[in-house]
């Protein structure tokens, strides 16, 4: 399959069951709650090294807040319910409640929830205050700016982690572009994130290495100076390749920013140096999706 | 199928206590069923269809007309369904409720709430003496759901309240929030003597400066609260008379108590 000069590889990216929830930071502008989902979702690129991926899903308007300020929605993704409870807590409690002016609040509904304010009322050594407004507990925190109101839990679901593409093109600046591109297509719908480092991976990794106490290391057969080298599943025309991680709330939701993604390189296209678009797997023996490129663009 | 109307055409010489006539407590019995259950009348028990006529057959709904004033304890216990008073009710209204709602349309007598667990009570007119309060020997008040008063309620309102909200449109009488433990009270009029003697924990908020606080209340100073946003937009879908509070109205001043008892309950007086 060819779309604009681009060869999409008959291949699937394969990803894992993981659980998310979804933190409402609300703040006196826009800025303020920026800087507390901006440190709250920082290190966190990737389950094995950081316990968590998170990222910011969107920027809020006030009138879509609970409490009518400007806000933004976070994702965060753990790979058990105990696991993401336990360190979305630790990086609320580090990162929110130590911002000023922010509250938080849950951003997803449903009956398995995990504990927020339940927790975090206790910084208030006594003194914090409970609310019930309508069917949801509050919990008003006294801190040194006022207070500090975040609701007692947030909801989780079962989630899809590791949607991913590879982008393979004639020049590392040209690679970048095109997943600079891509990125900022993605980042226009909800329910997903891209955790890496501007939602870009240059280290793409594989499962093993010949050091025992290493778990992953470099993906060789996508790295271009070790051509020749191993057997590479590069051609002489490709000059670097870089590669995007997906985390979403459904298959759906990955399979459409995977979609987004594809569609604003492929736009730029083999004239801008762009060669094919891959995608990593374990042979379809670990993950619960598969997601064939080749089908998501038909 | 329509609503269940129970007709006092006449009012009996003692009180009629209205202890198990609630939707739940109904539901799937005949009108004529209904008739047969029995009340407590003064000393006597009285099968309902000597007391009220009826008509219509639904349950879910029960209308109380008439006489209604010496009906006591009406939806007690209530756990499902609507029961509407079209005119005053009389003692312990909603006592121990648990969801549903009541819809006093005239006023209400004392005890109203008391217990209170669930669901809505709305009192068009006024509230006696204890609205939400404890019994005698109770340790605690009401202990969730929500009280909305269009007129004013009496004394000792909310006394050792343990979660809900009691919402009153008029004024408040003397020892609004005495004992209080937890939940919150607002009052658009005015407030009589010592709000908050005696409170652990709770709110009462205050759209009138109180004339004076009991002297163990503190003054915390001006303050914005970013929950009030959040609670102000909550009330304007319960009652038409709180939906004309400006939910950007968060600055208020503070004042702390009763310290006499080692409390952390708060007195919150819009600026």
């Amino acid at each position: 399959m060819l779309i604009s000069g681009v060869e999409i590889e008959d291949t699937f990216a394969e990803a894992f069951g993981m659980v998310a929830t979804r933190v409402l930071i609300t703040a006196v502008s826009p800025t303020w709650a920026r800087h507390a989902a901006e440190t709250m979702t920082g290190f966190a690129t990737s389950v094995i090294g950081c316990g968590i991926e998170a990222g910011i899903e969107r920027t809020l308007a006030p009138e879509e807040t609970p409490d009518a300020r400007p806000g933004v929605s976070a994702l965060l993704f753990g790979m058990s319910q105990k696991d993401l409870a336990k360190r979305v807590e630790t990086r609320v409690g580090q990162c929110v409640l130590t911002c000023p002016t922010t509250a938080v609040f849950s951003g997803m509904d449903g009956e398995a929830r995990i504990p927020l304010g339940k927790n975090l009322r206790y910084f208030g050594d006594g003194f914090q205050i409970s609310k019930r407004i309508g069917d949801k507990r509050y919990w008003r925190v006294p801190v040194m700016d006022g207070e500090f109101l975040c609701e007692e839990t947030v909801g989780c679901v079962k989630a899809v982690g590791g949607g991913n593409l590879l982008v393979l093109a004639a020049s590392q600046t040209q690679a970048l572009a095109a997943c600079e591109a891509a990125i900022e297509a993605m980042r226009r719908l909800s329910n997903v994130i891209m955790p890496f480092p501007g939602g870009i991976v240059r280290s793409g990794s594989k499962v093993g290495s010949k050091y025992k106490a290493v778990v992953a290391s470099t993906n060789d057969a996508y790295c271009p100076t070790l051509r020749g080298l191993t057997p590479s599943r590069l051609t002489p025309d490709i000059e670097a390749v870089l590669e995007i991680v997906i985390d979403g709330l459904t298959a759906d939701d990955v399979r459409n920013a995977m979609r987004a993604g594809m569609h604003a390189i492929c736009r730029l296209g083999a004239a801008e140096g762009i060669r094919r678009i891959s995608a990593g797997n374990y042979g379809g023996k670990l993950g619960q999706f598969q997601f064939p490129l080749r089908e998501i663009m038909a | 199928m329509t609503a269940l109307v129970l007709d006092l055409r006449e009012q009996p010489a003692a009180r009629i206590d209205m202890f198990g006539v609630t939707p739940d407590r109904l539901n799937g019995l005949t009108a004529r069923a209904v008739a047969a259950i029995e009340v407590t009348v003064g000393k006597a028990r009285l099968p309902l269809g000597e007391l009220f006529a009826f008509s219509g057959d639904d349950p879910s709904t029960i209308v109380l007309r008439g006489a209604t004033a010496c009906l006591d304890g009406v939806g007690a216990e209530m756990r499902a369904g609507r029961i509407v008073v079209e005119g005053d009710a009389g003692d312990y209204v909603a006592q121990d409720m648990r969801a549903g709602e009541i819809d006093v349309r005239g006023s209400a007598g004392a005890y109203a709430a008391t217990g209170l667990r669930g669901g809505v009570l709305r009192m068009a007119g006024n509230a006696g003496d204890y609205l939400g309060a404890a019994r005698a020997g109770d340790r605690y008040g009401m202990r969730g759901g929500t009280v909305v008063v269009r007129g004013d309620a009496g004394a000792r309102c909310g006394e050792r309240q343990r979660r809900g909200q009691i919402l009153i449109a008029g004024n408040a009488g003397d020892y609004l929030g005495a004992s209080m433990i937890a939940g919150t009270i607002v009052v658009l009029g005015h407030t009589g003597s010592r709000p908050g003697f005696g409170m652990r924990r709770g709110t009462l908020l205050l759209a009138q400066p109180p004339a004076s606080l009991p002297a163990s209340f503190n003054q915390s100073g001006r303050h914005h609260l970013s929950f009030l946003s959040l609670y102000l937009r909550s009330l304007a879908r319960i009652d038409d008379a709180f939906a004309a509070l400006d939910p950007a109205r968060t600055t208020v001043r503070r004042f702390v108590g009763d310290i006499g008892c080692g409390g952390k309950g708060e007195v919150l007086v819009w600026l």
